[in-house]
């Protein structure tokens, strides 16, 4: 039972990290391949104000969030200033990612590569599962608000969007930081969770893993990636019988999933819409 | 027919050069308030890049581009549609994964000043205000027949709907001058007739000024005026629709009797 209910949380945690960068990626339109970055510096700043200096566990959160919101304006206002298309912010971000990682090998406060053990558990299921169900509250909202149609309008078509009145940089920018204090939550939630955290474990497989649950859930959707990032945390662990075979079901379900499904498992729609009455998922009603 | 308006965008010395390429070369010309003024020319002769250039998508070489007595070169676009000048696009431009009713609530929403906080917790404050701009954008859809679609995907809609949806969008933004792009572009006979009734029913309803480039001469002869003439990125003609026929210079330039074909039968 602990078993399963530690997955439940590991998979909770991973999808409010998911749910920031699907806000960024499949909402805005840009890729990245360093949010596990931004999911580092959760981690870490939350981790040392609690294990060092006692702060209350959700003020460290709050901090660990506001730090990689804080942290993403480093990468964010050079490279989106310039306007760097998407596949090119894409690496200019996973260089800052591997840059950051090395800076946290060796750093003193962050212990290093050996990392920082015996980090206070209070990462429960109900503290995630509050934190989930405000993170895609607050999403639904932010989406529905003048920002979240920016971004929307953004991703389909940059200079229409423009000339509908959107600040391009600005709301880019917005993005990229509502997306890393997501990811910075997720990893306050992680090392209060797993008591341990290095830095290994926030590399580039890490963010390729967020970009995928994106990519595979469906750019444009919210329940789409939160639903493939459970089945990606979940799938692995069931199929722990199977050994080595498990990593290879995950990369098949990957692929599968993008030849037969290549607008992802939702599309641009969440599944909310086939609950309604009329419920028509290509979004155009009768008449 | 023209209102001897104040004039309300003025042009002079406009330069744009893509390399050795001078798309557009010291063309001057300008529009007077409440007019439909067409532009037309032949395929190359500057008319988008003008369009770009006005819209601050590109960035002027030379010239000066003036708006309301202010300058225009050198700003954003959207500082630009902030000014009040709005704009359709030669190839339809849509947000198109988005409803037609969520493609025209965008810019309603960007006019709006929010609170950021407020959005995010959904207050009932914010929650009033996006009823309000529905209503306003269900409205706008309504004045250009597109009421029935409100919920349709916009790439789903018809091409000559697609089109309509554009002027409503950039009608959102509230322009007092508003750019179309061909907006007959793809239509037929008529279609283009309609489109006419529309665009003089636009710029009543909304008291905005129009500008449009178009190929369709009969559109143009029929509602614009005055209408002007570019070609090889400069100005050729200016006047109203019977000036700019009798011009010989504009019938040289379509018929191709210019210098070159006189220099061909010479040689």
């Amino acid at each position: 039972m602990d078993y399963i209910l530690s997955i439940v949380i590991l998979a909770c945690i991973n999808m409010i990290a998911v749910l920031g960068l699907s806000i960024f990626t499949g909402f805005t339109g840009l890729f990245s391949l360093g949010h596990a970055a931004f999911v580092a510096v959760g981690a870490y700043t939350s981790a040392i104000l609690t294990y060092y200096y006692y702060v209350p566990f959700y003020l460290a959160l709050a901090a660990g969030a506001a730090a990689a919101g804080l942290v993403s304006l480093v990468i964010g206002v050079p490279t989106l200033r310039a306007k760097l298309r998407s596949d090119y912010f894409a690496i200019a971000i996973l260089g800052f990612g591997e840059a950051l990682r090395v800076i946290l090998e060796n750093l003193e406060i962050t212990n290093g590569a050996r990392g920082l053990p015996g980090i206070d558990g209070f990462t429960t299921l109900p503290v995630v599962l509050v934190c989930l169900a405000g993170g895609v509250l607050v999403a639904r909202n932010f989406l529905r608000s003048r920002w979240g149609a920016a971004c929307i309008a953004i991703r389909e078509d940059p200079v229409a969007a423009e000339m509908a009145g959107v600040r391009l940089f600005r709301t880019r920018l917005l993005s990229l930081v509502v997306s890393a204090v997501y990811c910075g939550l997720s990893g306050g939630l992680l090392a209060h969770f797993l008591s341990f955290i290095q830095p290994v474990m926030f590399t580039l497989v890490q963010s390729t893993q967020l970009l995928a649950a994106v990519i595979a859930g469906g750019m444009g959707s919210i329940s789409g990636p939160l639903i493939a990032s459970f089945v990606f945390i979940g799938l692995p662990e069931a199929l722990r019988v199977a050994q080595m075979w498990r990593l290879v079901a995950y990369g098949l379900l990957l692929v599968l999933i993008m030849v037969y499904r290549p607008q992802g498992l939702m599309g641009y729609s969440e599944l909310s819409r086939f609950f309604r009455k009329n419920g028509n998922p290509e979004g155009r009603s009768r008449s | 027919m023209t209102a001897a308006g104040r004039p309300l965008l003025e042009v002079a010395g406009l330069t744009k050069t893509f390399g050795g390429i001078r798309a557009v070369d010291g063309f001057s010309f300008g529009v007077t308030e409440g007019s439909i003024t067409g532009i037309i020319g032949p395929n190359g002769a500057g008319k988008t890049t003008v369009f770009n250039l006005v819209t601050g998508i590109y960035r002027p070489t030379e010239g000066t581009i003036l708006f309301e007595e202010e300058e225009m070169g050198g700003l954003r676009p959207d500082a630009i549609v902030r000014k009040g000048i709005a704009r359709t696009f030669q190839n339809i431009r849509l947000f198109n994964r988005r409803t037609c009713l969520e493609n025209v609530l965008t810019p309603l929403l960007q006019r709006e000043p929010c609170s950021f906080l407020g959005a995010l917790l959904g207050t009932p404050g914010t929650r009033r205000m996006e009823r309000e701009l529905h209503d306003r954008a269900m409205d706008l859809l309504a004045s250009l027949g597109l009421e029935r679609y409100a919920d349709w995907q916009a790439n789903t809609l018809p091409y000559g709907l697609q089109r309509k949806l554009e002027i409503a969008r950039a009608l959102a933004t509230e322009p007092k001058l508003l750019l179309l792009d061909e907006p007959a572009a793809g239509m037929n006979p008529e279609e283009t007739r309609s489109l006419a009734a529309l665009v003089s029913e636009v710029r009543e309803k909304f008291s905005v000024t129009i500008l449009l480039i178009e190929h369709h001469m009969d559109l143009v002869m029929n509602i614009c005026s005055p209408i002007v003439v570019m070609n090889f990125g400069a100005l050729l003609a200016a006047g109203t629709p019977d000036e700019v026929r009798a011009n010989p210079g504009v019938v040289a330039a379509y018929l191709g009797k210019g210098k070159k074909s006189h220099d061909r039968t010479a040689g």
